[in-house]
């Protein structure tokens, strides 16, 4: 069973990279008004999997002066680490690959372990852009995981729980059903005293951003630091091709670069997927219920069936993808910031709101 | 010298996070539609300000004007054989030899009579800077540059293109009897001489 969930999380996870590795060559190209990939199967479509191909076949090059077993474990620790992640991503009611009551917690520790392994990368290269991309790679991940644990503090300080599947429950019509949130209901806007109980209304205005609105700013604090988190744009500054010319994995080659690049898109991924889960719902449908139009329980399946795991899965990365291409969107637009700048935002923007997010969110509490 | 001021309110920022944001909103929106790939001198050469700008060049390409100078071509039907393309041309890359001919050979399509044969008529594309020159000064217009632009080689020997029409075989024989009515006629001659001694 452990063996399953580990090749389907993993065939998952491998499904959105490749979207994800395709989705942003065409809408860069879109954005900049180019064609992008063309020629690899129909509109280029088999471009990320001939590219991997490639990588596979090149030399694997390790440094004369490279610490080779630092060199050599780096970036398997990073891709470890990050694919540990997955392990407590809930993909529908009843679905979770490992349902740990702490997953919230074990996701943010194994995370962490992704800076190991970058400092190992850039240490052990022996090369001094490397070494420079490493030390502003950390430096920019250990700094804006502050501000995304607020943010997730507040989540969890709301939904009472380390739990993503209890955090999902709670976002939707199927909240009764979970064991131990039998006699919860939820109310409009999370407050108690409006007297409107949408618990069996379901959809958008069960989702966290919805329920309890200063999750919105929560929501944007904890996307713009999982950007920061995974060196995308406008963050990159650990890779910042322009010059550090590719940061960490500047000396690295074939197939450990091409574990960098899983890596890296399977960062973005999973940010994006604790986005949704966190915020946005988790697998629970956008439709609510409304009157005898039962959007809500028609997109939702009932739970032990292949209707609930389907929609469940649908509802999920359906909406991860969609944050998946603001990421994207974002990283065609807007240019990088400086190291001060990167600084300034996360300790003297997102860490100061993110702290009132957490201090209102626990009053919030209270009128639920 | 005026100091630009920037705006650094909040709401100044997030204002033009925002407005970055439409504006690559909508390119990704305007990607449905292409350029097309119009010739220089069209209507719309300039006037289409939207849209994906990538030539997917070995399936389209823009039309050469008319005045465009590319790859060469003589016509040797045509070529008198005059060498003046060989004369002109700045770099030398124009390489002629001739065979006179010792009967008659026809004439070009413009009625000029031909007089010599061409064993040799090479052009060095490599060397060639497309100045034109040879076409304008060619008697015949048998030398013409054509809309062709797209001819890289991998080896540089295969851009020495060989216009003759002649055989090896063939230049030899050509030569060898016009060797052989130089020889006849200096006979002829020596006779006459003789004879008009004796006389």
């Amino acid at each position: 069973m452990a063996l399953l969930a580990f090749v389907l999380t993993l065939m998952l996870m491998l499904l959105l990279v490749i979207v994800v590795v395709y989705a942003e060559r065409k809408v860069a190209a879109f954005m900049q008004d180019r064609l992008g990939p063309t020629e690899a199967g129909p509109e280029g479509t088999l471009q990320p999997m001939l590219d991997v191909l490639k990588l596979l076949q090149k030399e694997d090059i390790i440094p004369t002066a490279a610490d080779k077993k630092l060199f050599a474990i780096a970036p398997i620790l990073i891709f470890a680490a990050v694919f540990a992640g997955f392990a407590v991503v809930p993909l529908s009611p009843t679905l979770v690959p490992a349902g740990i009551g702490i997953g919230v917690f074990y996701l943010l520790a194994i995370i962490s372990l992704d800076v190991i392994g970058l400092l190992m990368a850039g240490w052990g290269s022996n090369n001094k852009y490397a070494m420079l991309g490493a030390m502003r790679s950390v430096a920019q991940i250990v700094s804006y995981e502050i501000p995304a644990g607020l943010a997730i503090l507040a989540v969890v300080m709301v939904c009472q729980s380390l739990d993503f599947q209890e955090i999902s429950y709670q976002q939707g019509v199927l909240m009764n059903q979970f064991l131990g949130l039998e006699r919860e209901s939820n109310w409009l806007f999370g407050i108690e005293a409006l007297g409107i109980n949408t618990t069996y209304i379901g959809g958008v205005t069960t989702w966290n951003i919805f329920r309890v609105p200063i999750m919105f700013v929560a929501f944007i604090i904890y996307f713009i630091a999982s950007l920061a988190e995974c060196n995308r744009a406008p963050f990159d500054i650990p890779e910042a091709e322009s010059e550090l010319v590719a940061g960490f994995h500047v000396e690295y080659s074939g197939f450990r670069f091409a574990v960098f690049f899983l890596a890296e898109y399977a960062m973005m991924v999973l940010v994006c997927l604790v986005a949704v889960i966190l915020f946005l719902g988790s697998w629970n449908t956008a439709l609510p219920n409304l009157g005898p139009l039962r959007l809500a329980d028609w997109t939702t399946g009932t739970i032990g069936s292949w209707t609930a795991i389907l929609w469940g899965g649908f509802w999920l990365i359906s909406k991860t993808l969609v944050l998946l291409f603001v990421q994207l969107w974002a990283r065609w637009t807007y240019p990088r910031l400086r190291v001060d700048q990167l600084m300034y935002l996360c300790w003297k923007v997102l860490t100061p709101i993110a702290l009132g997010v957490v201090l209102l969110a626990g009053i919030w509490r209270l009128l639920m | 010298m005026e100091v630009v001021k920037y705006k650094h309110g909040f709401w100044d920022v997030v204002k033009s996070l925002v407005s970055g944001a439409r504006l690559t909103w909508q390119h990704l929106l305007s990607a449905k539609n292409r350029r097309r790939p119009s010739h220089v001198a069209a209507e719309d050469y300039f006037k289409q300000p939207d849209g994906m700008a990538t030539l997917k060049y070995p399936y389209e390409a823009i039309p050469v004007p008319d005045n465009g100078r590319y790859r060469l071509h003589n016509e040797i039907e045509d070529c008198i054989v005059c060498d003046l393309c060989a004369k002109i041309c700045p770099v030398n890359c124009i390489t002629i030899e001739s065979v006179k001919a010792t009967e008659d050979i026809g004439v070009t399509s413009d009625g000029t009579k031909k007089r010599l044969y061409a064993p040799v008529f090479d052009i060095d594309m490599a060397k060639c800077c497309y100045c034109g020159l040879c076409t304008t000064v060619c008697p015949t217009d048998c030398l013409t540059m054509t809309p062709v632009y797209d001819f890289s080689e991998v080896n540089i020997k295969n851009m020495i293109y060989h216009f003759s029409d002649l055989s090896p075989e063939q230049a030899q024989e050509k030569q060898l009897l016009f060797e052989k009515q130089q020889e006849e006629m200096a006979a002829a001659k020596a006779a006459a001489l003789a004879a008009r001694k004796k006389a």
